[in-house]
């Protein structure tokens, strides 16, 4: 595996540093629940709703209630060209990573048969979308007084170059001297990871290194996490 | 006995404070000091919180009272419902939770409904009734009953919807909220545990009672609250 020299981020930042984050909860007044997080210059808002009743009937399950994720980068959000509107084939596979890794602090068996909806949207990006969208929709399901275990942070890491970075931004996911992107979504309070996925190459050194920057990272996510819901109660 | 050097040890096991704001996942105190109460979850000695919300200690036991959450249908509740569906033998409400009620013909009144009369006759679409919960099934299948003392369809008046979680702020200790307000603005005033508040009278008075009930909804978790609402009531009448 051969790789270029990255000697310093574009940006300026340290290798383990993260860019400049904002939380905020309940912000949206109509939804049962609601979350912004910013992370550089990518911004999310996501909206609970629910539980609710859930149609069609097939989709219904008796023993639980179930979780609908739906992510969405508005057309002006990204880089060059508009992001075409409505659902694609990388949104469809973006609500399911985020089902799968906020479903596990998630207990929604006190609600069979409904349905537990949230909206993700992104008015700007720049990299680590999904990760920012787990974030904030972690904090918004925690704002609708939804049982749940803990809070899950995310945030991406990577290697650029030859170099291990947290928290990419798109100048460094394009690196040409090639990137690896590793999408990771920890539960800080148990530390245990829900999302894991990775675009690129990496050793397998460089990946339990990479991981073990995501979990320091995701700590400092979870500060912030608990401090904005807090700050939501103390007037 | 050591009763108060038992008391130091569980003192100290315990991480937060009596009415700290919690969030999911932080832990709340080690040891076996405490017993667990609601919306708190227990793993290896240690108490988690499950839920957003305040942490309240009494005595032994810990648990935490949510801020937030939609309304879970409960046995013996008095609800505020809007009828959403008219069925063979009965109506279907909207309770503002996440399932929806079912009125029975046998419990709609006092009244003989004959086979194959017109249900609508009683109880029309959107039409808003006090009802109370008769049963509510594991699966949350909701029966509810309009038979009793003081359970009886909404004519006129509004409904405003409120947090559910601040429900018994609004009702007060032994009704006195409800009593001050509608004592003060003249209105007919019936709040359902379900967080649907429907406010009757004068609509000047019916605006002066909906607003101090959203205020009693954002003050909820101050303590003097009732001296609070009375004295802005009294303002408000200049």
């Amino acid at each position: 595996m051969k790789s270029a020299k990255y000697e310093k981020r574009f940006d300026g930042r340290d290798w383990e540093e993260l860019r400049p984050m904002n939380a905020k909860v309940g912000i949206i007044p109509r939804a049962d629940g609601s979350a912004m997080f910013q992370i550089g210059k990518t911004t999310a808002y996501a909206a609970v709703y629910g539980p609710r009743d859930l149609h069609p009937k097939f989709m219904q399950n008796p023993r639980t209630g179930i979780l609908r994720c739906d992510y969405n980068m508005l057309p002006f959000s990204g880089h060059g060209e508009r992001v075409r509107p409505g659902g694609s084939r990388r949104s469809k596979e973006i609500n399911l990573v985020m089902q799968n890794a906020l479903l596990p602090v998630l207990d929604l068996t006190d609600f069979p048969n409904t349905v537990v909806d949230i909206f993700v949207d992104l008015p700007q990006t720049d990299a680590g979308t999904r990760c920012a969208a787990i974030t904030a929709a972690s904090m918004a399901l925690a704002d609708a007084g939804l049982s749940m275990k803990g809070l899950v942070s995310a945030v991406a890491v990577g290697k650029v170059g030859d170099k291990i970075v947290v928290d990419l931004n798109y100048d460094e996911e394009a690196f040409e001297g090639g990137a690896a992107d590793i999408p990771v979504a920890v539960i800080p309070s148990t530390g245990e990871i829900t999302l894991l996925q990775l675009d690129g190459e990496v050793s397998k050194e460089d990946l339990m290194k990479a991981l073990e920057y995501a979990k320091r990272a995701a700590n400092k996510i979870h500060e912030l996490q608990k401090k904005a819901l807090k700050e939501k109660y103390h007037e | 006995m050591n009763g108060e050097n038992s008391k130091m040890k569980t003192a100290n096991a315990l991480k937060v404070q009596d009415r700290d704001i919690v969030v999911p996942g932080e832990l709340l105190c080690e040891g076996e000091g405490f017993v667990h109460g609601k919306n708190i979850y227990k793993k290896e000695n240690k108490l988690f919180a499950g839920m957003l919300g305040m942490v309240r200690i009494e005595k032994d036991i810990v648990k935490i009272i949510p801020l937030s959450g939609k309304y879970m249908p409960k046995e013996e509740d008095r609800v505020i419902g809007k009828v959403i569906d008219v069925l063979m033998s009965g109506w279907r409400f909207e309770i503002n939770s996440a399932y929806s009620a079912v009125l029975p013909l046998k419990e709609a009144g006092s009244d003989f409904i004959p086979k194959g009369a017109d249900l609508t006759k009683y109880f029309d679409f959107d039409d808003y009734v006090v009802a109370q919960i008769t049963n509510v099934t594991t699966q949350n299948l909701v029966d509810l009953t309009t038979r009793g003392p003081g359970l009886k369809k909404l004519r006129g008046g509004r409904v405003i919807q409120v947090n559910p979680t601040k429900v018994p702020r609004i009702i007060g200790k032994d009704a006195s909220m409800v009593k001050l307000l509608k004592d003060s603005t003249g209105c007919d005033i019936q709040v359902g545990q379900n967080g649907l508040v429907w406010v009757s009278g004068d609509p000047e008075k019916e605006v002066i009672a909906i607003n101090t009930i959203k205020k009693i909804e954002k003050e909820a978790h101050t303590q003097g609250l009732t001296e609070n609402i009375d004295a802005f009531l009294k303002g408000g009448k200049k």
